[in-house]
């Protein structure tokens, strides 16, 4: 008997003639309980997924315009949080987490998520003077719409599974996971789960370099594996990672997003973060990749790890329908579960691709590369 | 019976009467202290749950008032921005008065002031920092 397959071509052929079956992988998860993964690959032709987290490694390219006469910016401001300027004249990179003071709660994703709104940033910028540049000072309002470029280039989103952390000391932890009560009071999570774009491809076979995405309420794109991209961690029975594996680095239009699904965060003593909204349609290619998109929540696991102790011990394995439960069971003791990512928001985007798609208005994509199949990750030596 | 949260509101020159004490002896009602933050000199706070019929309730409520003290039920004092939430969750993570949960079909954040016990977790665990206490 013939595998049964279809190609990217041949699904958006179906997509141009408004024929294409089109899913959220909520959706198909429910489906998958029920059908074998031959009777998924017969019925859907594309799952949309969708995640909604805090995604500190993003940040935005801008380029201001040139002032007359011109200006090489090399120390600069906006709205007092330092943006780099080590690049050309006037492009700048402001990252997602940077902050003026160490203790601010006001911070890169702040201005960010202002400029995606269309309000006034405020630029302060200095330079030395040369003979090609002679302005040394600017102060000025900028907006969206006085800039030319300003695009957003993520270096690590999506990540492929991540931690549960809990926390075993007697004291309170504020970390990037949020407010960790002491003596294991809670365990707090940050993936959508079965909804969660790499978890739907977890080999990556359709998902790679020039991918085309929904970010932060627009098309972008793929642009690399992310940083800290790592296949050496250990897979569950069903090849699912289990913690935090491959990433994605990813590039959008800043001007088109939306504050809807780029929002500026706050975590305790920790810092500044972004919720990025990013969604990844996964074509179902095979009865493989319909198998992967009907995954459960029970069936992929990940490690709860001691983020009090500071050696970061892993304590066990947990699945995502018992973290979605509001509560988990360690050594026999009760423990209150939280998610920081926002699965309402990630069922609102992998919604709203999903009818982007059935309406004609994106199609798929062929990756223009794969990401590598085996790294790890270097440790940083300390060498002096 | 009925069961309430109450912020109380001291004046810095409160009279030494034992309110907490007179509401359970001479009142019967059942007094459940959440939190207090009072100094000699200074506007003092005490939230807590008392549980009476509802008659009961209202003498004791006026029992406190004529002593200068303000007696607020707790509902008015907690705010959330619920419109600009975005329903991550962070913020259910320190409710363990179990206030803040997340719907399980929904997946949306479910806010019960009645339930809170004003321990403030909340404050610095959302990441939008929607929340907000008013002691008076």
């Amino acid at each position: 008997m013939m595998a049964k397959k279809r190609s990217i071509e041949e699904i958006n052929q179906k997509i141009r003639s408004g024929k294409a079956v089109v899913l959220t992988a909520g959706q198909v998860s429910a489906m998958g309980k029920k059908m074998t993964p031959a009777e998924v690959f017969d019925r859907v032709d594309v799952v949309t997924t969708a995640t909604f987290g805090p995604m500190c490694s993003s940040g935005v390219f801008i380029n201001f315009g040139h002032t007359t006469p011109p200006m090489r910016m090399e120390k600069l401001t906006l709205n007092n949080v330092p943006a780099y300027g080590g690049v050309a004249a006037v492009d700048a990179y402001l990252g997602a987490t940077e902050t003026a003071m160490p203790h601010d709660q006001y911070g890169g994703a702040h201005v960010i998520e202002e400029l995606i709104a269309g309000k006034d940033v405020l630029l302060q910028a200095s330079a030395k003077g040369t003979d090609c540049y002679p302005r040394t000072e600017v102060k000025t309002l900028i907006n969206k719409n006085s800039i030319n470029e300003f695009i957003m280039f993520n270096p690590r989103n999506a990540y492929q599974n991540y931690n549960v952390a809990v926390n075993s000391t007697p004291k309170i932890k504020y970390t990037y996971m949020g407010t960790l009560l002491p003596a294991f009071g809670n365990a707090n999570f940050s993936t959508s789960g079965e909804l969660s774009p790499l978890l739907n491809d977890p080999e990556l076979r359709t998902i790679g370099i020039g991918t085309r995405i929904f970010i932060g309420g627009t098309v972008g794109y793929v642009a690399w594996n992310g940083t800290q991209f790592n296949t050496g961690k250990p897979l569950n029975e069903l090849g699912i990672p289990v913690g935090n594996a491959a990433t994605i680095a990813v590039i959008g239009d800043a001007k088109q997003m939306s504050t809807k699904y780029i929002k500026a965060a706050y975590f305790e003593k920790y810092g500044v973060s972004m919720f990025v909204g990013i969604g990844i349609p996964v074509p179902v290619l095979d009865e493989d990749l319909a198998q992967r998109v009907s995954v459960r929540n029970r069936q992929i696991e990940t490690s709860i790890i001691d983020y009090g102790s500071g050696n970061f011990e892993i304590l066990g394995r947990i699945d995502y329908e018992s973290l979605f439960s509001g509560e988990i069971s360690l050594n026999g003791k009760k423990i209150r579960t939280a998610p920081l990512s926002s699965v309402k928001v990630a069922h609102e985007i992998a919604e709203l691709l999903k009818k982007d798609i059935a309406e004609g208005r994106f199609y798929l994509t062929e990756p223009v590369a794969l990401f590598p199949k085996t790294t790890g990750l270097n440790k940083l030596e300390i060498r002096l | 019976m009925t069961s309430k949260r109450f912020v109380l509101t001291f004046p810095p020159d409160a009279t030494g009467e034992p309110i907490t004490y007179n509401l359970i002896k001479k009142y019967d009602i059942m007094v459940n202290i959440v939190k207090a933050d009072v100094s000699p000199g200074k506007i003092g706070h005490l939230v807590m749950e008392m549980t009476a019929p509802a008659k009961v309730l209202k003498a004791g409520m006026e029992y406190i008032r004529q002593h200068k003290v303000d007696c607020e039920p707790i509902e008015k004092k907690i705010t959330c921005r619920e419109d600009l939430c975005i329903h991550c969750g962070a913020c259910t993570a320190v409710c363990f008065a179990g206030a803040l949960i997340m719907d399980r079909n929904s997946a949306e954040l479910i806010f019960e002031p009645a339930k809170c016990v004003i321990c403030e977790l909340c404050l610095k665990a959302c990441p939008l920092k929607l929340f907000s206490i008013d002691l008076g």
